[in-house]
């Protein structure tokens, strides 16, 4: 059997997703035994014409940058979302909020106007492309990288938890974060993270995404109970591009 | 005559980056390095955001260097608020910074350079002709991932590092253990010095001395804080004074702003913290620096890579010393968390690649006003360029793949950092006079 031909291709991001593939270590020389990677950011090039798995993280901000990405999608049979920035726009979302001139002047002053800055709106992957599967999270997390490959390596269909935060959270046997005053988006977000950021004494900042069908209702009631308003919780929502 | 030849080459810097060259009858007529990284605009997204977000937000400016951006934001944010933190709460933050220079400095010399030492394309044939040095590699860069995974929660965007305070604090048992496989990897270290010690005489020699910039601070090897320190400045500068020091232009062509202090441009990162504390690396740190002759060479680029080296050793002897400190004095709670007020600061680190600075200004509610972020691979920009404008010269006669490689030879030994991992590099010759190598 023919190993599956993967890819590796970042838009803007901090390329902090690519890095858990290379902290995988000794994993990953294993990985590489079933793969065969035939491009990892030489961006488009003739090399490979085509390939089983891209994996894209990043967000797409420049109009050359949806051109590159539609056609990486043509030669794609299975297009992964990497992590927040491509699931979902991530930080970048951020400065959707402000006027993009503006943006610029903030950051780059008089040279605002250089051609070489254009930019256009932060989009996720799939508000270009289709997106087959998504690997969530900021980053996204090693272990479940490399479960999901396996599942693409075997031919499986991988799916995503569809339980919030919270469920693991509880399991993990943390004191809720609204117990402390505090805002957290455990109650909206997906788990599968063994609820890492309250584990480790923060509030969840959602960085996943929401469930499927969130509980809205529930989640309007934790807020009404603790004396919080709606309008904080979409406030954290904004942080990681969550719609 | 003109001549487009394009060469492209897999190579391994982090983040995006093109050289053009443009030779005439064989003169240089212009030699560029252009940044093409789609720009981001993290101080813009910053704005209106609460002062708790700060961390969060902008440690995503960078994936291999997030603690450092972490470290450095909580500074200002505290310096901003007014906030004070404790001697344990500044101890775990120097053990969290450590650990990322560690996972860094292995990162590139073993996954990034060593390939270029042993004429490899990348590591991935190094596991079959030099198993022992991945190894070596792989165990050391483990280390240092579980290391950051200990004190902030995570390898890659920490958790734990928040203005006034840690928010999860390690156990003592978990900090012993620490201790014990740090001193067990001194030995694979220095098998590290070893093999790439033995490789050494493959770095060109190239000489340019320049001004280096790196915290000072008269007692230590300034990693975590100090004064802005210059070869060319007599006295240091407070941090807060961070812009008379960068003074930042955009440059033709990137995304990617430069700067100049004394000179046109000047260096920052292992190298130039070596040249300006080099007297104060501890014993390890010396005894590598030594092995490697890195005195000798301390004005060219491309030993920065032996500098890193040294810190490695450095860095096994000071964390051993700050994880005594920490279990002599016992973990003790931290305390809760701090309000905000109307306030401007500013916090500076010494990140792997060199010193990075951050400003922000918050209103009387705590939301940012404004932010000035200076990366430290912006601030190597310029002096790369100089370097590259002095060493082709040297260098045009032979042939155009021989070139290509000692340019990128040269920006990685810079370790540039917009981000992590292989990466791809487009060396451009333009317009190149004929019989010169493959150029046709």
């Amino acid at each position: 059997m023919m190993k599956p031909r993967v890819a590796i291709f970042d838009f803007a991001g901090c390329e902090g997703c690519q890095l858990q593939i290379v902290n995988l270590e000794d994993e990953l020389l294993s990985l590489l035994d079933v793969v065969d990677v035939v491009e990892w950011r030489e961006g488009i090039s003739e090399k490979s014409p085509e390939f089983d798995i891209a994996l894209v993280e990043g967000a797409i901000t420049r109009p050359q940058d949806v051109r590159r990405l539609e056609q990486i999608r043509a030669r794609a049979k299975v297009l992964v979302a990497l992590g927040a920035c491509a699931s979902h726009g991530g930080v970048n979302k951020l400065r959707q909020r402000l006027d993009l001139a503006a943006a610029k002047r903030i950051v780059y002053g008089d040279a605002a106007s250089e051609p070489f800055l254009r930019s256009g709106p932060v989009q996720a992957i799939d508000e270009v492309v289709s997106v087959d599967v998504r690997i969530e999270g900021c980053p996204i997390d090693r272990q479940e990288f490399k479960n999901i490959m396996r599942t693409l390596v075997l031919g499986g269909e991988p799916h995503l938890p569809n339980f919030p935060v919270c469920v693991e959270c509880k399991r993990a046997g943390n004191v809720c974060r609204y117990e402390r005053g505090e805002i957290c988006l455990g109650p909206v977000t997906r788990g599968g993270c063994g609820a890492r950021c309250p584990s480790f004494g923060m509030w969840c900042f959602g960085c996943r995404g929401s469930v499927d069908e969130p509980n809205i209702h529930a989640a309007r009631a934790v807020m009404e109970r603790y004396g919080r308003t709606v309008q904080e919780l979409e406030e954290r929502l904004a942080l990681f591009g969550s719609r | 005559m003109t001549q487009h030849i394009e060469i492209h080459h897999v190579t391994r810097i982090e983040g995006h980056g093109s050289i053009v060259l443009d030779m005439d009858e064989g003169a240089v007529k212009k030699i560029a390095w252009q940044v093409p990284e789609a720009p981001r605009f993290f101080e813009a997204m910053v704005l209106g955001k609460s002062w708790k977000d700060m961390q969060t937000i902008v440690s995503r400016i960078c994936g291999i260097c997030s603690i450092s951006h972490s470290l450095a934001c909580v500074k200002g944010v505290e310096a901003a608020l007014g906030l004070e933190v404790t001697k344990q709460t500044s101890r775990l933050r120097r053990l969290a910074h450590y650990s990322e220079l560690m996972q860094s400095h292995v990162l590139h010399v073993g996954y990034l350079v060593a390939p270029d030492l042993l004429g490899q394309p990348s590591v991935v044939p190094l596991t079959k002709t030099h198993p022992e040095l991945v190894g070596l590699v792989v165990g050391l860069h483990k280390l240092a991932n579980r290391w950051s995974d200990l004190i902030t929660g995570r390898t890659t965007h920490p958790i734990t590092l928040q203005p006034g305070r840690m928010t999860h604090l390690p156990t003592a048992g978990d900090l012993v253990q620490l201790q014990h496989d740090l001193q067990a990897s001194r030995e694979g270290v220095w098998r590290l010095v070893d093999a790439v010690g033995g490789l050494l005489d493959r770095l060109p020699d190239f000489e340019r001395e320049t001004e280096y910039v790196a915290l000072v601070d008269g007692f230590d090897y300034a990693l975590y804080d100090g004064e802005v320190g210059s070869s060319d400045a007599p006295k240091a500068l407070p941090v807060a004074r961070f812009e008379e020091v960068c003074n930042e232009y955009v440059a033709k062509d990137s995304t990617a702003k430069w700067t100049r202090w004394h000179r046109d441009a000047y260096a920052v990162g292992a190298r130039a913290r070596y040249n300006l504390s080099g007297m104060r690396l501890s014993p390890l740190g010396r005894k590598v620096a030594d092995a490697a002759g890195l005195e000798a060479h301390k004005h060219n680029p491309y030993y920065n890579t032996v500098a890193q080296l040294a810190e490695i050793g450095h860095l096994l002897d000071e964390t051993q010393v700050l994880i005594d400190k920490i279990l002599a004095a016992g973990l003790k709670p931290e305390r809760g968390e701090p309000q905000p007020h109307a306030g401007e600061g500013v916090g500076s680190v010494e990140a792997p690649r060199g010193i990075l600075f951050h400003r922000y200004a918050f209103d009387a509610k705590g939301r940012c006003e404004a932010a000035n972020l200076v990366i430290p691979t912006n601030q190597n920009h310029g002096n790369l360029q100089r370097d590259m404008e002095a060493l082709v010269p040297t260098i045009m006669d032979r042939p155009e793949s021989e070139i290509a490689l000692l340019l990128e030879m040269l920006v990685r030994s810079y370790d540039p950092c917009v981000s992590c991992s292989t990466h791809f590099l487009d060396v451009r010759f333009v317009g190149r006079g004929a019989g010169h190598g493959e150029g046709a």
